[in-house]
Order: C-alpha cells, then structure tokens, then sequence
C-alpha cells in the first residue's frame, strides 16, 4: 500500500493532491529560505493563524447566500483577507507603537487563533450547511479533496514558485544587507512586503493540505536544513524547494494510504527526517563533521605539544599526548622516543624557532598574523624567504 | 520635496546644483528626541570630507536619512541640484560593517556583484564582464584570491573592504562611507584610504562618517562638524578648529586629540 502511494498507483485523486503537494512544498521551501535568512521566520506564524477567523467567517458568509460553505475558493479567499489583517496588526504594532516584531507576533498570533476557535464552535452548533470537515483546516487532510482542490493548490504552488525565482535577486539583497538595498534605491518596504505577500500565499494555499498550525514548518524547516549542506544563497533556495518538495510528496502519499491521518503532520514529520539527517550528516556544518574536525584538531595540537615537549627533553603527563604520540609511532611504549619522533621532534622544535624570528622581523608582518602554533612555516613562506630566515638561526661566526 | 523651487535663491540654486548631495533643514528624530537637528549641508563636489561629532552626535543617522534609509521628520535632499532618487546610480553608499549577518550564505564574489545589481536587473544574466568587474574591484582594494571565500571566514578589516569593492562595483560619482576605518587593521586603513584618494584625483566625490579625529587632517580634504545640530563645515584649515571641536565634543574632547590639532 505505501509503495502503491509512493509510486502514484492510487488512483487519479491521490495522484494530483500528492504531486500537487509536492508543488506546494518546493514553492514553501524556496520562499521560507527569504524569510529564515531575513530574520522573519515568525512572521509565517503569525500570518497562518490569523487564516483561522477568515475561514469561519467566509463559511457563514457563503451559507448565509445559499451556497455551499465548504467551496475551497471561498474559504481560501476568505483565509487571505483575515490573514492580510493579521499581517497588517503586526506590522502596525511593530511599527507604530515600542512593542517588538515578537511581542507583536504573539498577540497577534493568539488573539486571531482564538476568535476563530470561538467562530468554529458557533459554526458547529449551527444547523445550516456542512459544516462537518472545517476543522480539517487546521491540521490538514487529503481525505475526500476534490480533483478541482488539488488542482488550486498545485498552481498556487507553481505561481509562487515563479514569483519566488523572478524576486531572487532583490530579495536576496534585502535580506542581506536593507540598507544597502535601500541606498542603491531598491524599494525595502514593497520587497519585504512581496515576501510577505509569498508566505501568506503559501499558507493559504497550504491550508487543505498541511493546516494552518503546521504550515509554518513547512515555510522553515526545508530552509534550516538546507542551510547546513552549502554556503550559497542560490543552493539554499533549490535544496529547500527540493526537501519541502520532497516531504510534500512522501508525506501526502503516506497520508493518502490511511485517511483517518491528519495529513499536515506527516508531512511536518518527513521534513523533520529531512532536516535531523541534515544536522548529523551534512559536510562542514553538520554535527557529525564539526565533532570529527574538533577531533583531529585536538589530535594535532596534543602531538605538537608532545613533540616540542620531547625536543626540549621535559616529560610528558598528559595521557591523551602520550597515546596519540604511541600510535604514530613517535614513541615506545614506555615512552621513549623512537627514530621517528626523534627527527619530528628536532623538525617541530626548528619551526617553532623560525617563527618566533618570523614575529620579531617586523618585514614578516603579514606572515606573522597567521601563526597559530600549529600550522608549519613551510607553508607561509617560500624555500627562498625560509633560507634567509635561516641564515638568522645560525650562531654568530658560524657561517 | 523639491529643494530647487521658485523661491530659491540663485545663490543657494548654483550651489546646490554643483553639490553632488546637499540637504537643508533636515531633522530625524527616533522617538520624541531628534537625533539630527535642522542640519543644511552642502558637500563639495571632487573632494573629500568627513563628518566629525560625538558618540550618539548623529552622524550615521544625518547621512541615512539624507540617502532615505530612514524617514526624516523633515527637511529637502538633493544631488546635483535634482531629486536623490533620479541619481541614485550615480551613488554608492557602504554602510556600517556590523549591520549585516556574516553568516549569510554567500560568497564575497556574490556580495561584490550586488553592487551591480543597477546593470543586472531582476532577470540579466550574469556575464563573463560582470564577473571581470567584480574582480577587478576586489582587485583594487587587495582582495584578489577572496573571490570564492564564505563570507564567515572573513576578518573586520576583510569585510570592510569587500563593502568598499561592491561601492566600487557601482561605478558611482558619489561615495557616501559609514564609519569606513572603524575596527580595522592598519593595513586595511591604509588600503581604503589610497583608494579613496584615488576615486578623489579621478575628480569623485568622497563623504565619510569618521571618528578618528587625529588621521582628519591627513585624509580628508573638508570637514562637517556635527553635535544633532550643524557646527561648521568648510576645509579642513578653516572648519577643523579647537573651538569648533570644543563647541561639539565639549568635556568629551581628550587633551591627546585637541594635541592633534596642532
């Protein structure tokens, strides 16, 4: 059953809502990569929960004319408008009073969540309409969507997602440095406000599928993980739209297997392995690679602190230095040093000596900034300038 | 906010259009207490100044809002006699060092193309000549064989000249520098301030916020003195004097700097 789902055999329905999800998540993680390197991850949050009134409101709105109350357009342009209320409050409060941007998140957040429980559970208690299935918006299902819903979530998707690549460029230099923007002319407040604009489009037509408590995971945690596995802004962007697309699809695939699962959740889940795999694994900045690297940089400082130590004949008591000088064959077992680590010994303690004529040559200045105790003048310098440094060791009168 | 209307004078007309930047009447306030005081100022052009003043005096604050990177409460802008913003490619601005985020996912190569973003646009392609000229900016301030670092790794006085090389990059008859020298390495100094100099021989217009009082007189050709109100403006041999000093640093001026004035 799950690789029936995994490989699109459930039927036309689960095929589109699964690839339309898995539209809906590149488009989240490309644009949740502006808002994390923009320090505006929280704004998504307080935007998805302020849908929550404009879906119960657009509800009653559409019953009280007779029509059906759970037609997805309406809902979601009803979601859009309280959300855009949401996002104005908090830009207002943020702005215009001495309230931070999270202090201002949080009342917002909050207070417009709360009003639109209180709207569902008068809904529920009306007569009129079906109102069965309205709490699906909150964390999200897959189960009974109409072939035309995942069609409106899978362009939603897609429009953002070409918004997203046309707005690189200046969202891009937003992020990094406004002022800058701001002095070469760039309009600031219209690109953050295009961003914004992209994470509330993201969150509404994220609604049906992932829920608007969860939606705000998918906007972040593809970017966060794909953060750890380059350095490049461009690289950001495609791997986040690559795992939010990624967790999109196996999520909704999962989910389309047992209906009774809120869909949201799984999804959020996957992004989750996604995103653990991301901190142990990744290169550079992962876990993993940070303990290793931590690793053999303290093995290098404890073997050249053994060696100067052996050169200038003082014990050595530390017994990290001693097993590590044992296993490459420095010294005996007892502690003696071998042939090996008698020359090694002799070539540390000839570099330390050259630096320390390096850092008192005031024409060395600039090579002298790099010594770390560590890292071997040979290369610093060329043979030529360690020769002339040479010719400084020598005693006088010996020539 | 047209500054050049009926009313001006011919005067006060001919100098504001020599002035690649010039502003009157401009306050900014954050909260209730203006940080920048009815300030006018008229920047020569071909020259280098650098605006002097106190901690907290609103230095960073005057140049910010004369660029419209922060509203002022009032006041009128213009370069070259015209609205800022049918100039704006003709200025660059480097602003302070430590408002960005080094760890953002970049390249210095990247940050340098931002300067020309003007050419670029939102969709152009990144030519074989956009790179050569970001290259040959990280060039001129001694950065070449940067191109490819993370900025991260990059030491103070690094970044500060990679700001200047994406300025650089904008190719502009203005530079506008917050705090260019602050918290860099002599080398760096010495770097930003030849190739300062010569953006001035190629008869541009260099203004620097700067708090080194004793390096004005050898880096700069006039000074705008600043305490949230104007002090005085003129050269260095006229405007750079212990009274005017005196009468914007006060108590805080230390003896070693008044020895500096000679």
């Amino acid at each position: 059953m799950v690789w029936e789902a995994l490989t699109l055999q459930l039927g036309y329905n689960a095929t589109l809502v699964t690839l339309g999800a898995a539209l809906l998540g590149m488009a989240a993680g490309a644009t949740g990569t502006f808002l994390f390197l923009g320090k505006r991850a929280l704004v998504s949050d307080a935007i998805s929960h302020a849908t929550l009134p404009g879906v119960a409101l657009a509800f009653v709105v559409m019953v009280a004319l007779g029509g059906d109350g759970r037609a997805l357009p309406g809902l979601l342009a009803g979601s859009a408008l309280s959300a855009a209320v949401g996002l104005l409050c908090v830009s207002g409060l943020t702005n215009r009073t001495r309230l931070s941007e999270d202090a201002a998140i949080g009342a917002v957040l909050s207070v417009f969540f709360g009003f639109g429980i209180v709207l569902l559970t008068v809904i529920q208690s009306m007569t009129a309409g079906r109102q069965a299935g309205l709490e699906s918006f909150l964390l999200g299902s897959t189960a009974g969507m109409l072939l035309q819903d995942a069609v409106v979530i899978a362009a939603g998707g897609a429009v953002v997602l070409l918004l997203v690549v046309l707005l690189r460029r200046p969202m891009t230099m937003v992020a990094f440095d406004r002022e800058f923007a701001a002095g070469a002319g760039m309009n600031v407040p219209r690109i953050e406000l295009a961003m914004m604009g992209l994470a509330l489009a993201i969150t509404v037509v994220g609604l049906k599928i992932v829920g608007l408590i969860l939606i705000v995971a998918l906007l972040i945690i593809p970017a966060v993980a794909a953060r750890f596995w380059t350095d490049r802004v461009g690289q950001v962007v495609i791997l986040a739209g690559l795992i939010g697309g990624t967790s999109g699809y196996i999520g909704a695939a999962l989910s389309a297997t047992a209906p009774a699962l809120p869909t949201g959740p799984i999804i959020v889940l996957v992004a989750f392995g996604l995103f653990t795999l991301s901190l142990f694994a990744a290169p550079n900045r992962g876990v993993m690679a940070a303990l290793l690297r931590h690793r053999r940089f303290r093995a290098r400082v404890h073997v050249r602190q053994g060696l100067l130590a052996l050169a200038q004949a003082q014990p050595i008591y530390e017994g990290l230095t001693l097993r590590l000088m044992r296993r490459r064959g420095l010294i005996r077992a007892d502690g003696v040093a071998t042939d090996l680590g008698r020359i090694e010994a002799a070539r540390a303690l000839r570099d330390e000596r050259r630096w320390q004529v390096l850092r008192s040559d005031p024409a060395h200045e600039e090579a002298a900034a790099s010594y770390d105790g560590l890292t071997p003048l040979d290369d610093v310098l060329t043979p030529d300038q360690l020769a002339a440094l040479d010719s400084g060791l020598r005693p006088k009168g010996v020539s | 906010m047209e500054l050049v209307t009926p009313e001006t004078g011919t005067e006060d007309r001919a100098l504001l259009e020599a002035s690649p930047l010039a502003v009157r009447g401009l306050t900014v306030s954050y909260g209730e207490k203006p940080a920048v005081f009815s300030v006018d100022a008229t920047f020569q052009p071909g020259v280098m100044t650098a605006i002097v003043g106190p901690n907290g005096a609103g230095k960073s604050t005057m140049l910010k809002a004369a660029l419209g990177i922060v509203t002022p409460l009032s006041g009128r802008v213009t370069a070259w006699g015209a609205p800022l913003d049918k100039m704006r490619d003709r200025i660059a601005y480097v602003p302070q060092r430590a408002s960005v985020d080094w760890d953002f996912p970049t390249r210095v190569l990247d940050v340098v193309m931002m300067g020309q973003y003007r050419q670029l646009g939102l969709l152009g392609r990144v030519r074989t000549e956009h790179m050569r000229t970001a290259l040959h900016c990280l060039e001129r301030v001694g950065m070449d064989g940067f191109a490819d670092r993370q900025i991260g790794q990059l030491s103070g006085g690094q970044q500060q000249r990679v700001f200047l090389a994406r300025a650089l990059a904008q190719d502009a008859d203005l530079y506008l520098l917050d705090e260019p020298f602050a918290g860099v390495d002599a080398a760096t100094e010495t770097a930003i301030i030849s190739v300062l100099k010569a953006l001035r021989d190629q008869g541009r217009t260099v203004v620097a916020v700067h708090h080194d009082l004793s390096t004005v007189p050898d880096y700069f050709d006039r000074v705008f003195v600043i305490n949230t109100s104007k002090v005085a403006e003129g050269p260095v041999s006229e405007a750079f004097t212990r009274t005017n000093l005196q009468e914007a640093y006060g108590g805080r001026l230390a003896a070693a700097q008044m020895g500096a004035l000679g």
